[in-house]
């Protein structure tokens, strides 16, 4: 689960990690209010969105896709400057190189003093899969896409990993921070607030904080001018506040809403939907429609026990997809019965009056029955033994209809 | 032989008095697994009743070893509870007899738990922990076997292919494809889906070369970090047997959690055509449509003269 930088800066600040003074609005009076309020002639006016690359972005306008402005993170000399920066971002859609051709509606800005920067770094905290521990990464090129500088310069990317035992050490934080070329008070202002972010990232169950870039100003202090951070959703049994800090509109809302009957869903551009449990074989099956020439419409795992209610969910939402022309069931039945499922799979095409073709592959455990009662059944449901010919079969069937 | 868990290997079920321990206990039973009893804090001394028979429920793990002489363990306790309960049975097998195998079955253990249970369990270099987010090891026998985990037993059968997979179903597939070729298994293993669990891939292709019984590997992978990369890498100069392996996820766009947490294409990296790439580049056999695991697999051994 992702949060706004303004979400982010919060959390940073409750934590003793040193950030700039800033105001999160949604308007543009509050963005003049907000300028009025910071005492700083220079500003910087931020596009909040859950993607990356905003500075490099580009504002379009919502319908009439015209250009409106290049750059989704401005710096404004003036109030009449955050005024235009302010109208032409709030409401405007922004594309980034990770938002897709799309890009993404803004609807909050972040309004943040100015700042007296030496130099830019770049930090990250993630979960490392490989030590299955917490890594740190520091780099003196900040500001940069870190992609670029660990492809072309790796040298300059300086690692720590955090025993989960022993926790973060004073040396690691020491050898981090003169790896960067720090001494002095900025040393030390480095080390604090890394055990402080530290002690964030293992409290608030993130897997990731990147902060680029970190900034040494020119008083030797070390500020937090960017903020990503991401929470790991296993842990949200015990965040009460996460539900404040997430932003619907960021996420699908059809993925939301299979979330909450239990079904994992994914869109994507094809036409064929697919019904699957586990998500190993979710994305096998995926792939074998690809490899026989249709394209996917989704990943949706329906988890290891699912019941027919959602069957029934997983089908109507696959539907929702005006671009499904067809759907392939795959079930290998573990502690999910083949029986349930064909049950489930024929009350939900009727109950749907499903009108694309429909093929269902089953497995595993009481698959006879399953299959009985799908031939027993008067719908239009076509039979498959394994994957490839299921993945065949639907391919062919859509295919027919061209 | 086999890997880890032997056929008669003794099991105890962490969470045995509540509804999904219990019914996968019977099931395990059910398959003729040794089970000897389970771990409920607070429910010692009750019975638990599994194919008409009552089964002891201890207090704490190291009790429950104490009396059984267990050797594995599997765990059905909730996300908030497992990694504790994983902690707690590495903690007990260590101390009471050296080594002992933890199996974990729960899905959604937050990252962080397991950061922190993963290092307790390499400080205890007898004990092996497998999982978590994984449908756990099966032992198929002459008649019943080994089945600690959540896996269909119906579809086993006792032979000499060892299966190592990230992902549950897939690994069903993987054995009706062995099935569909007249082949059994020795040992097959999920080792789940999550960033950060215990047994990885070249823990199980060590075991399976240094296994008698396993003749020829499959390995089942899925997008997301690099771990089947280096398995490759490692395998080219350590296994002798053939290995054949599939990855799914090709179509998988970046940046997007597909159902496991792990599976996740990150900053370009850990997609399915690097790791395809690096099982052809170590000279394993790949099945580009898992229905065609068996086909490969029949290949693999007639070329290794097995067939």
């Amino acid at each position: 689960m992702n949060i706004h930088e303004y979400q982010g800066k919060t959390l940073l600040r409750e934590n003793n990690v040193a950030v700039l003074e800033g105001v999160h609005c949604t308007t543009v009076e509050q963005a003049l209010s907000a300028y009025d309020s910071l005492g700083s002639k220079v500003v910087a006016v931020k596009s909040q969105i859950h993607a990356g690359g905003r500075g490099k972005g580009t504002l379009y306008h919502p319908e009439t896709r015209e250009h409106v402005m290049d750059g989704g993170v401005k710096i404004a000399f003036s109030r009449e400057e955050v005024e235009s920066y302010a109208t032409n971002i709030l409401g405007n859609i922004l594309v980034t190189i990770q938002t897709g051709d799309e890009g993404k509606l803004v609807s909050n800005l972040y309004i943040e003093a100015g700042c007296d920067i030496a130099h830019e770094y770049y930090l990250a905290l993630l979960v490392d899969r490989d030590n299955k521990s917490v890594l740190i990464m520091a780099s003196t090129e900040g500001g940069m896409d870190i992609e670029d500088v660990a492809h072309n310069t790796p040298e300059l990317i300086h690692k720590v990993v955090v025993d989960p035992n022993a926790g973060l050490l004073g040396f690691q934080k020491r050898d981090l921070g003169m790896s960067l070329g720090l001494s002095g008070a900025a040393l030390k202002s480095f080390g604090k607030m890394l055990s402080n972010m530290y002690t964030m990232f293992v409290r608030e169950d993130c897997v990731m904080v990147e902060i680029n870039p970190l900034v040494r100003t020119g008083a030797d202090e070390i500020v937090a001018l960017d903020s990503k951070i991401s929470f790991d959703e296993n842990a949200e049994f015990r965040h009460k506040n996460w539900d404040d800090l997430r932003d619907l509109s960021e996420e699908e809302d059809v993925e939301i809403r299979a979330k909450e009957t239990g079904l994992s869903y994914v869109k994507l551009d094809g036409n064929i939907g697919c019904l699957v449990n586990g998500a190993g074989l979710a994305m096998a099956t995926m792939d074998v429609i690809k490899l026989y020439g249709g394209e996917p419409a989704n990943f949706l795992d329906v988890g290891g026990g699912a019941n027919e209610e959602q069957v029934k969910t997983a089908f109507s939402i696959i539907l929702e997809d005006p671009n499904v022309k067809g759907i392939l069931v795959n079930i290998f039945g573990g502690i999910m019965r083949c029986d349930i499922i064909a049950r489930g799979v024929i009350a939900a095409t009727e109950a749907l009056s499903l009108e694309v073709p429909l093929v269902v592959r089953l497995a595993g455990t009481n698959v006879d029955e399953g299959k009985a009662i799908l031939a027993a059944s008067t719908l239009n449901i076509h039979p498959a033994d394994d994957l490839a010919e299921g993945a065949q079969k639907i391919v062919a069937l859509i295919g027919g209809d061209e | 032989m086999s890997i880890w868990i032997e056929e008669d290997a003794k099991v105890l079920v962490q969470g045995i008095t509540g509804k999904q321990g219990m019914f996968h206990a019977d099931k395990m039973v059910e398959y003729g697994t040794n089970i000897v009893g389970g771990c409920t804090p607070g429910k010692g001394g009750q019975t638990v009743e599994l194919q008409g028979k009552p089964y002891p429920v201890w207090h704490s793990m190291s009790e429950a070893i104490e009396a059984t002489d267990a050797d594995a363990t599997v765990i059905y306790v909730p996300p908030p509870f497992a990694a504790e309960a994983i902690m707690e049975a590495a903690d007990a097998f260590d101390t009471i007899k050296g080594e002992g195998v933890v199996v974990c079955i729960t899905e959604g253990i937050p990252t962080l738990d397991m950061v922190k249970a993963v290092a307790y369990v390499e400080n205890r270099p007898g004990v092996r922990l497998i999982g978590p987010n994984c449908p756990g090891i099966i032992t198929p026998g002459e008649k019943g076997g080994a089945k600690i985990g959540i896996m269909p037993g119906h579809i086993h059968a006792k032979g000499r292919i060892g299966i190592v997979s990230k992902s549950g179903t897939l690994t069903y597939e993987a054995v009706a494809q062995t099935m569909s070729i007249d082949e059994g298994q020795s040992t097959c293993i999920g080792i789940g889906g999550d960033p950060v669990n215990g047994t990885g891939f070249i823990d199980c292709l060590a075991a399976f070369e240094a296994d008698p019984q396993t003749e020829a590997i499959i390995m089942i992978g899925e997008i997301g970090g690099n771990a089947e990369q280096e398995a490759a890498a490692w395998a080219a100069g350590n296994v002798t047997k053939p290995i054949v392996g599939f990855v799914a996820g090709a179509t998988a766009p970046p940046g997007k959690r597909m159902g496991h947490a792990g599976a996740i294409i990150s900053g370009g990296k850990g997609t399915a055509e690097e790791k395809f790439e690096a099982f052809r580049a170590a000279g394993i056999a790949c099945a580009m449509d898992p229905s065609e695991l068996g086909k490969v697999l029949l290949e693999s051994l007639k070329a290794a003269g097995l067939r």
